[in-house]
């Protein structure tokens, strides 16, 4: 399954490098980053293939909410599901 | 692929416009616990609900982390109490009533329905216990719900049970006068009932369902009241496709959820039920979406067409994104639970007789309104008969929630907290109807009942 992780914030050093870390210790695979600085506003959204992934989903979730939390950005971890489900017929 | 556009639209309608599934409904039939020993009758309800919806709370919890949608309620609703109480003439069908409860406590659920009669035609046995129960069951248990249906368009209208459902109504709420007359918020006198409706308190699992299924039902009233705020001067023809284009993708994510609940669960997929339910959180209002479309106040004239134009809008726009479609699905009205209701409620501007005709074109009914508490049982009922006739005539469902607030007057405040919101005390016509309720009787079915 591939989860699109989104990212939403004050823009600081290292966001990326935290976010790609939790995928890496999950070893979720990051196949596509887009992300965008508007004034000091950080946002990216990346999508992750979770094939191979040692966890489960609910703790990569966990984690990021937890990092959110603490750099004060909003994370949303979620199945590509609902995405393709309400835009695609 | 999917495009950033979408991904954020889908973010900002959780995020800020509220957007949820309102519930996870399990429909769990208990025909095969039907007993004439009541005590182990309840023991087989105990095992089958607590052994078919153990996971029921967990997988909810799962999905709703999974796609990051939140999942209000988890429930369940039952095979209606009155057919297994029918078993046991001789015993108080109130100790089903403690069963659900305590079903519903090790399950997690937040409301278990189907404390329900069906007696739109009459009674038979095991009904008048159970409606007699009604008051004693809704004050000593917390998170049971009752329902009765009382007409229906083939069968018409039961004006015996139309009559006593007024009394019950009322001493409900007497019985719970000490806890804000909580009590008939969660009592739902119907006609034209369906059988797979996800709602609470108006759920039960019908005769003809399965033995178990999951339903789902969507909300989002924050959401297409964005949709439409972002279009000011549009037309109505546009404002009906903007809705519709909205509910859209609202039920397909009912759709999702609901086909992966049923999946992890292992019990089929029931339905999902378009309604627009709204709750008291700032925003998720349907009121609000009335006032949007270009209504000073909701409640005033032409507020009964623009909930018309909502209610189409919306099942158009649904009922393509999801294979089976079902309950109740339309725009709810509850008027404790909607903030814009409140407010116009409050003002003067929403009066009975203005909800009245508007449930003439949505779903539903009369639902959590709020009446002051020297109302006669017998105005009760007539309000009850003249909703039914509504359903009736019209080929809908309709329902009557009005809960007597015992003590207090118009301009009063019942707070129930939570889902159930807060409702301020509505002005009722204090002509009697007495003479004509206690006649009893049936109302015949209309004409076109004879549709075969």
């Amino acid at each position: 399954m591939r989860a699109v992780i989104t990212v939403i914030g004050k823009d600081t050093i290292g966001i990326l490098h935290k976010v790609s870390g939790i995928c890496a210790n999950h070893n979720a695979n990051v196949i596509e980053v887009t992300q965008s600085v508007m004034q000091d506003m950080f946002a990216m959204i990346m999508m992750v293939d979770l094939s191979g992934m040692s966890a489960d989903f609910s703790s990569l979730s966990d984690e990021m909410t937890a990092l959110g939390n603490a750099e004060g950005l909003t994370i949303h971890c979620m199945h590509e599901d609902i995405f393709n489900s309400m835009h695609k017929i | 692929m999917l495009n950033t556009f979408d991904i954020l639209e889908t973010i900002r309608m959780i995020q800020e416009e509220c957007l949820d599934i309102r519930t996870i409904t399990m429909g769990i039939s208990l025909l095969d616990c039907i007993d004439p020993d009541i005590d182990k009758a309840c023991q087989k309800v105990y095992d089958k609900i607590t052994s078919r919806a153990e996971n029921l709370v967990r997988t909810g919890e799962q999905i709703e982390k999974e796609y990051g949608i939140p999942i209000v309620n988890k429930r369940i609703s039952v095979t209606p109490i009155a057919m297994l109480a029918a078993a046991c003439p001789d015993e108080n069908p109130v100790k089903f009533a403690h069963t659900l409860q305590r079903a519903a406590d090790t399950c997690g659920v937040n409301f278990l329905g189907g404390y329900s009669a069906l007696v739109h035609k009459g009674f038979s046995a095991g009904d008048l216990a159970l409606i007699r129960s009604i008051p004693q069951a809704l004050s000593e248990t917390t998170n049971v719900c009752s329902s009765v249906n009382i007409g229906s368009t083939r069968s018409g209208i039961n004006m015996d049970a139309a009559a006593l459902m007024g009394e019950i109504v009322l001493e409900s709420a007497k019985a719970t006068s000490d806890r804000q007359c909580i009590g008939p918020a969660k009592l739902v006198v119907f006609c034209n009932a369906v059988e797979d409706n996800p709602f609470m308190a108006g759920a039960f699992h019908g005769v003809g369902e399965p033995d178990c299924e999951i339903h789902v039902g969507v909300s989002g009233p924050g959401v297409v009241r964005a949709a439409i705020e972002k279009y000011p001067d549009a037309s109505i023809d546009e404002l009906s496709d903007f809705i519709k284009k909205t509910a859209f993708k609202i039920t397909r994510m009912g759709q999702l959820v609901g086909s992966r609940a049923s999946k992890m669960l292992d019990v089929p997929f029931g339905i999902v039920d378009l309604s627009l339910a709204p709750t008291p959180a700032v925003g998720d209002s349907v009121a609000y979406i009335l006032e949007g479309m270009g209504l000073e106040q909701c409640g005033t004239h032409g507020t009964t067409a623009a909930l018309a134009l909502l209610n189409d809008a919306v099942k158009k726009g649904g009922v393509m994104a999801s294979s089976n479609v079902g309950g109740l699905s339309g725009a709810f009205i509850p008027v404790s639970e909607d903030a814009g209701m409140i407010a116009a409620a409050q003002d003067g501007t929403l009066c009975l007789e203005k909800l009245e005709a508007m449930t003439a074109v949505c779903s539903v009914g009369l639902d959590m309104i709020v009446v002051p508490g020297d109302i006669s049982a017998a105005t009760i009922s007539a309000i009850i008969a003249d909703e039914a006739a509504i359903g009736m005539v019209n080929n809908k469902t309709t329902a009557v929630r009005l809960i007597p607030a015992i003590g207090k007057k118009e301009g009063d405040m019942l707070e129930f907290g939570g889902l159930l919101g807060s409702g301020p005390v509505m002005p009722i016509n204090r002509k009697s109807p007495a003479k004509f309720i206690s006649r009893g009787g049936r109302i015949p079915a209309p004409m076109h009942s004879i549709k075969n």
